[in-house]
């Protein structure tokens, strides 16, 4: 077999079983096209000595038999979790030097079926970004290209998404707040899913806005979303949000059998300035799974406007609090201190060198939301907002409605750096599509769905019931097989 | 609603975070456009609506009242900038 880091997770697993290939050959391969790969900017944290002994020790495993789905499947890990001493600093310069004492739930989760893990991928800072340009390492960078320019990946698991669709690793782990698996998955032309809040733990998990966060997998197809999102999910004692309910299993779900299923069309998403061909996309996406069975209807989820708003306070309001604890005492960065300088020049110091310009940003504006006087004319307001948009989407599935479908994103890729100069609300509305679900707390999905006519990737999303990721994997997976997509970025890097 | 760069000066100052004077300005402009995008809220008729406090509402899990965590001093100051005889070092907070 030849190109081993092109196979899927499942064309893996069979090929491991068959003894056909090994995971120290399938591991190698990975490495060695990241190595190759350091244009893309993907893996800012690479553990091949790690990744090698945790291939022959996979081996092993399905050597004995019975290994579990992932045994032997290299993985790329954002920087946002924390892996056992292993540099994990979420891309920020103040959790440079930081090698946790401890593993996250779902590293621990995927290490513990044996997968591998190829090191860390790059990403906006403390997840902050729709373009991974807020990275203290630098841009991540997408592997389509149509002209001199380079793209972006997305964010903020932009690492993630490159690493994926250039074929680093299998698959790869991503967090979304507000879009941040979603986004870059439409945008590299792979699939990426965020599930129910509360499917998976958040233990171990670089913490940005805690009542929107969930991690999820990123992967080349759906069916490999379904094997890795099973493996990841389920109750953990040390979260206290994480769900005790029942995990399916996922991949049995995928039977490309949607008669019946009600699909619901939300006319708000049907946005001014929308571009034609992502207004095509839908159109083409909602004929085909009418055309699999699915009955089609049209929905209204009339807050769905605000959900931006809303979600640019809470989640800065959540941010402010949760990167308290960057003080340069315990961990990380502390800034050189001049003579006579007390304990608050050096948090000021501190946080002023270690956080970039984003990040000050949201954690001064999550500041003022919860001042004094503020509180509720902001914070109250937009938690109450979150519950009016939740509750358009508790009507709409009460109404029957069994999966939404919408555009992924506003546009296809966009050149890093051509959002530079824009302020920084016109960077929030590559969210538009995606910020709603986290705020409902509902598993979404993105599948790659065609190319654009610059020949650049483009998405659809699928938005579920809380807990039927097994269904909206199905719709899912009906979606994919109706598409056809399989095109791949030329390898210029 | 307009934030002065007084208002800025206070916000970096809560947050602790270090701006220079030269750079208030810059960042208030920055808050005005943001908080400006926010004020879209105020439109919203929000009576009688409770905040959302969680997604599906579920009892939150017990657990026996024990220790079940400690004794790993030389871990939890592994990661310290400065860490001193089994402390974390700061500079001096009290005269």
């Amino acid at each position: 077999m030849s190109d081993l880091n092109r196979l899927t997770i499942a064309g893996a697993r069979d090929a491991l079983r068959k003894g056909e290939v090994s995971a120290v050959e399938v591991t190698q391969a990975c490495l060695a096209e990241a190595e190759g790969a350091g244009a893309l900017g993907a893996f800012v944290h690479p553990t091949p000595e790690l990744a090698r002994a945790q291939a022959a020790a996979a081996d092993a495993r399905i050597a004995a038999g019975e290994a579990p789905d992932l045994c032997g499947i290299p993985l790329g890990i954002k920087d946002l979790f924390c892996t056992r001493g292993v540099p994990s600093q979420a891309a920020s310069r103040i959790l440079e030097g930081f090698k946790p004492e401890y593993e996250s739930t779902v590293t621990a989760k995927l290490l513990g079926e044996g997968a591998v893990m190829l090191g860390k991928l790059n990403m906006d800072e403390f997840a902050m970004g729709s373009s991974n340009e807020t990275s203290c390492y630098g841009n991540a960078v997408n592997p389509w290209k149509v002209d001199a320019r380079a793209l972006t990946p997305g964010g903020s698991s932009g690492g993630s998404a490159a690493a994926v669709a250039a074929d680093l690793c299998l698959a790869a782990t991503g967090t979304d707040t507000g879009g941040s698996i979603r986004q870059p998955a439409a945008l590299t032309g792979i699939v990426g899913i965020k599930p129910t809040y509360g499917r998976v733990s958040r233990w171990g998990i670089v913490a940005f806005a805690s009542s929107l966060d969930q991690a999820g997998p990123m992967t080349k197809d759906v069916r490999d979303a379904a094997i890795m999102l099973r493996a990841i999910c389920g109750h953990d004692p040390l979260d206290s949000t994480s769900a005790d309910i029942a995990v399916p299993d996922f991949e049995a779900a995928l039977t490309g059998d949607i008669r019946g299923r009600t699909i619901g069309i939300p006319r708000e998403y049907r946005m001014d300035g929308m571009p034609d061909e992502i207004e095509a996309l839908w159109t083409r996406g909602t004929e085909m799974l009418r055309d699999a069975g699915a009955k089609v209807v049209d929905i209204s989820l009339p807050h769905t406007k605000y959900a931006l708003p809303a979600y640019y306070v809470i989640a800065p309001a959540e941010a402010s609090s949760n990167l308290a604890r960057y003080d340069g005492v315990r961990f990380g960065h502390r800034a050189a201190l001049a003579q006579g300088d007390g304990i608050t020049e050096m948090y000021e110091k501190t946080r002023a060198e270690g956080f970039g310009p984003e990040v000050q940003r949201r954690i001064m504006i999550g500041t003022y939301v919860l001042s004094a006087g503020f509180y509720d004319a902001y914070y109250n307001r937009a938690r109450k907002v979150r519950a009016l948009i939740k509750r358009d989407f508790d009507e709409a599935f009460e109404a029957g409605v069994d999966a939404i479908l919408t555009p992924a994103t506003p546009s296809a890729a966009f050149g890093l750096g051509e959002m530079a100069e824009a302020d920084p609300v016109q960077m929030y509305l590559n969210d538009v599509f995606t910020v709603t679900v986290n705020l409902a707390g509902l598993p979404g999905i993105s599948v790659p769905a065609g190319l654009d006519r610059q020949g650049l990737p483009l998405g659809l999303q699928l938005i579920g019931r809380p807990w039927d990721e097994a269904g909206l994997l199905n719709v899912a997976y009906t979606l994919e097989r109706a598409t056809g997509f399989v095109a791949k970025p030329q390898k210029w890097w | 609603m307009s934030i002065d760069i007084e208002t800025a000066r206070r916000v970096a100052k809560l947050a602790r975070i270090r701006v220079e004077e030269d750079a208030l300005p810059a960042l208030a402009a920055e808050f005005n456009a943001i908080m400006g995008f926010i004020e879209q809220l105020g439109e919203v008729d929000v009576t009688g609506v409770e905040p959302m406090t969680s997604v599906t509402p579920m009892r939150l899990k017990r657990r026996a009242d024990v220790v079940t965590d400690g004794d790993r001093q030389a871990a939890v100051l592994a990661n310290a900038p400065d860490a001193r005889e089994g402390f974390f070092a700061v500079p001096k907070v009290v005269e």
